[in-house]
């Protein structure tokens, strides 16, 4: 990617084992670099989740925590409460956030926990290979949905849009979604989550970042497809941009404007 | 010595302030003790039970099911504490609400007017203290020579006034054993 | 200087313990009959200026404590029994993680939403693992308020010594009656054991700490919960605790934990009193065992009683390894056995 240059201290030098194309790897990159600027890598602790990104733990370069599946918020709670002058990552998955963890995800987000939710949203779940997910799309195929997800007939419900549902509750104070499936996108994913993790470190409430994220394998696409497909069939659906953003930091700007 | 007590009214006769009160004597007198509500969904049927027990020694189980005494503050726990009372112990019942004599024979029973007393001396919420009163006096268990001091850390400073009231009523409780 | 003697209610007496042993943070979720428990946690937390979360759910809660815990803060929670099963996912991962945590468990009546009396019926699942995977944790079982406030005040040193939860198996009975209690002395945080192994603060050069029960290697992972039974059996040597009376000479040795031995002294010393030799056995810590015990005592006739269908009973078969005749008396539902109804018992066994 050209908007990447040398390597970020805070990810370690390794080969990842995520597939050819995934979105994964990219968006610890991503968090990596930001990290680094803000010179946090002594003071990071990461709660990675059960998914496929339960590896992350190896690939960064600073403390974790690993949680039971879904409990993520709930670990992070914990550690940010204990830790509040660390920068406190909850990376989740779209399973792990809008299904099996859904009440923690909104109770801390609710509760204003001050740290950064990164959610990772595939429509997929990845590491048990491809079963619907919480935000699956309408007509998409799953493993799960061997038809594509129908809403009607079959009762499996309809994509979630987090970020819109999140709006509502009164801790969250910035929510921005973004992609990594060209390099517009992913610059604008890093601002993000740089906003983000300063709003953290200001202590200003609950923020998160989603990231629409390919998962070629599950897919069943080759990586070329899977990039845009997310730009013909996610964006559509889940709008990218700043869902809320009543950051202290933010109004303070806008006034200087 | 080992004192095991039942108490048992309606809820709002003050039967859990008064086996709290009974237990914190007792310990500051120097005894073990346990008091033990009887908790939950009974509670909200408006029943209000304890099993109270003070002793010199190590005290064994915390449930008193054959008592040395029992405190009958209303007419329905009469039956219970009857069918449970110890051979030869002591019923001390509020006369002023339960107005049948019990069947227990071999029973020492103390009627004390305890909702009467309580009025007289200006308010019927002071009937458990009336009823503390008789229990020291029938049982010796707890002298309640600390009660005043008690009272002092037991109600908060807004509910000082009513001290002296106690006081009377336990007297009064107390002059009613003969 | 020692405490003045309070009069204190067993949830409460827990509560202020744990603050004593400087909890630096508590997470709950409301259920009957620990709820005093929570509320004082609540105030007192709040007042030292530590962390005290209502959370969504005994699920959440858990992994909150985890997740305190993974810092290396004093941790825990309370609950009681269906809030406990809940809690069974994140005390797995502690254990997978080797991260101290301290867990209450003011046992009702099950299963399912039973009822809210008293009940010995989760005896199992402290005691086996009450989740997923090969691991045992420290239980321990008060008796009375002072008890209950003691171990666990204890059981935050424990937990960190060991590396595990420690849970404290108390009873609705336990949590909601008053006794004297002479509360400990509050922990010295000087005097806490270190714990390199936490995440955060990381220090230039130390290398990266990962608090994880991920192991995806099945060789390395054998390994590993090889290494974790090591410890075990150490603490089988080393924490066992128990108290005894009268057994030396007892023809029916009663064995019984928590609020049912409070029931079983009581028999016995009605039983002592017709002139039966009746002793009791209780133990204290009830993971891990007091197996060695039982089997030096193996031979003699023993009555457990439970306030459960029979659960440690089992335990006291195994370890007295067939060579006692064992009988059992329980009573379960939220009924608490009386000393009438176990000297009964005693003279039922005994022929006298
Ligand atoms: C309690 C529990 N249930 C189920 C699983 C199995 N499981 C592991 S990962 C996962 C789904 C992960 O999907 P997602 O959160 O979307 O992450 P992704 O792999 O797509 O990044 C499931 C169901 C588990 N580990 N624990
Ligand atoms: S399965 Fe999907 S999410 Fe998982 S590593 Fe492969 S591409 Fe990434
Ligand atoms: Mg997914």
């Amino acid at each position: 990617m050209e908007l990447i240059y040398g390597h970020p201290k805070s990810l370690k030098p390794i080969q990842t084992k995520y597939c050819p194309g995934c979105g994964h790897g990219v968006i610890h990159r991503l968090i990596t670099e930001v990290i680094d600027e803000l010179g946090m890598q002594q003071k990071s602790v990461i709660l990675n989740p059960v998914g496929c990104s339960i590896w992350a733990s190896i690939y960064f370069d600073f403390d974790s925590v690993q949680v039971p599946h879904g409990r993520t918020p709930a670990g992070a709670t914990g550690v940010k409460r204990m830790l509040p002058d660390h920068l406190v990552i909850c990376y989740q998955g779209d399973g792990d956030l809008a299904a099996i963890g859904t009440a923690e995800a909104v109770h801390a987000a609710n509760r204003g926990e001050k740290f950064t939710t990164i959610f990772v949203n595939n429509a997929i779940y990845g590491m048990t290979g491809g079963q619907m997910a919480p935000t699956t799309l309408v007509g998409q195929k799953a493993t799960t949905a061997p038809y594509g997800r129908d809403p009607v007939e079959a009762g499996m419900g309809y994509p979630i849009r987090v970020l819109e549902m999140f709006a509502t509750l009164e801790g969250t104070r910035y929510l921005a979604r973004g992609a990594v499936n060209n390099a517009a996108n992913t610059r604008k994913t890093k601002q993000y989550i740089k906003k983000a993790f300063e709003a953290q470190l200001r202590g200003e409430g609950s923020t998160m970042v989603e990231i629409l994220s390919q998962c070629p394998t599950n897919w069943a696409m080759d990586p070329v497809e899977s990039v845009e497909w997310v730009e013909s069939d996610m964006i559509p659906f889940y709008k990218l941009g700043e869902i809320k953003d009543e950051l202290q930091g933010s109004a303070v700007k806008e006034a200087a404007k | 010595m080992t004192e095991k007590t039942f108490m048992a009214g309606f809820g709002g006769q003050g039967i859990i302030s008064l086996g709290q009160l009974w237990v914190y004597c007792g310990m500051k007198e120097g005894l073990e003790v346990t008091f033990f509500p009887f908790y939950g969904a009974e509670k909200r049927g408006g029943i209000a039970r304890a099993s109270v027990i003070v002793s010199t020694e190590e005290i064994a189980s915390p449930l008193v099911t054959a008592p040395d005494s029992a405190v009958v503050m209303n007419m329905d726990s009469l039956p219970l504490c009857e069918a449970i009372l110890k051979e030869g112990g002591t019923l001390l019942v509020n006369s002023s609400l339960v107005k049948v004599d019990t069947k227990r024979t071999d029973a020492r029973v103390i009627k004390v007017p305890c909702n009467e007393i309580a009025e007289r001396l200006g308010d019927v919420k002071f009937a458990n203290m009336v009823m503390m009163g008789a229990l020291s006096k029938a049982t010796g268990a707890v002298k309640l020579d600390k009660l005043e001091a008690v009272l002092k850390t037991f109600f908060s400073e807004s509910k000082h006034k009513f001290i002296p009231m106690n006081m009377r009523a336990i007297e009064e409780g107390a002059k009613a054993v003969s | 200087m020692a405490d003045e003697k309070r009069l204190m209610k067993g949830n409460e007496a827990m509560g202020e313990a744990a603050v004593r042993a400087g909890c630096d943070a508590y997470f709950g979720y409301p259920i009957t009959p620990q709820n005093e428990l929570t509320a004082y946690m609540a105030k007192h937390m709040l007042d030292h200026k530590r962390v005290f979360i209502q959370a969504e759910s005994e699920v959440s809660a858990i992994n909150m404590v985890y997740g305190a815990a993974a810092t290396g803060a004093r941790s825990m929670t309370s609950s009681s029994s269906p809030g406990i099963s809940l809690k069974q996912e994140g005390i797995s991962y502690a254990c997978g993680a080797d991260v101290p945590i301290v867990v209450i468990n003011v046992a009702r009546s099950g299963p399912g939403l039973g009822g809210i009396s008293p009940a010995q019926g989760d005896y199992f699942q402290s005691t086996r693992g009450g989740g997923h995977g090969d691991y045992f944790h420290i239980v321990l079982a008060p008796k009375s308020v002072q008890e209950a406030a003691d171990l666990t005040f204890e059981a935050f040193d424990l937990a960190d010594e060991w590396r595990m939860p420690a849970m404290v198996l108390a009873d609705g009975m336990i949590g909601q009656m008053m006794e004297g209690v002479v509360l400990p002395q509050p922990k010295d945080p000087a005097t806490r054991v270190a714990k390199p192994w936490a995440s955060g603060n990381r220090p230039a050069g130390r290398p990266v700490n990962h608090v994880d029960s991920t192991h995806l290697v099945p060789e390395e992972f054998e390994q590993a919960n090889i290494a974790r039974y090591k410890r075990y059996d150490e603490m089988k040597k080393t924490l066992v605790r128990y108290e005894e009376q009268h057994v030396e000479d007892a023809d029916l040795i009663l064995a019984a934990y928590g609020t049912s031995a409070r029931v079983c002294l009581g028999a016995m010393q009605m039983a002592r009193k017709l002139g039966l030799k009746v002793g009791l056995f209780r133990p204290i810590t009830l993971w891990p065992f007091p197996e060695k015990r039982l089997g030096e005592l193996a031979g003699k006739r023993f009555l457990t009683v439970e306030m459960s269908m029979g659960q440690m009973v089992e335990d006291v078969r195994l370890h007295t390894r067939g060579k006692s005749e064992v009988s059992f008396y329980g009573r379960c539902g939220g009924m608490i056995p009386t000393e009438e109804d176990v000297l009964a018992e005693i003279r039922r066994i005994l022929k006298k």
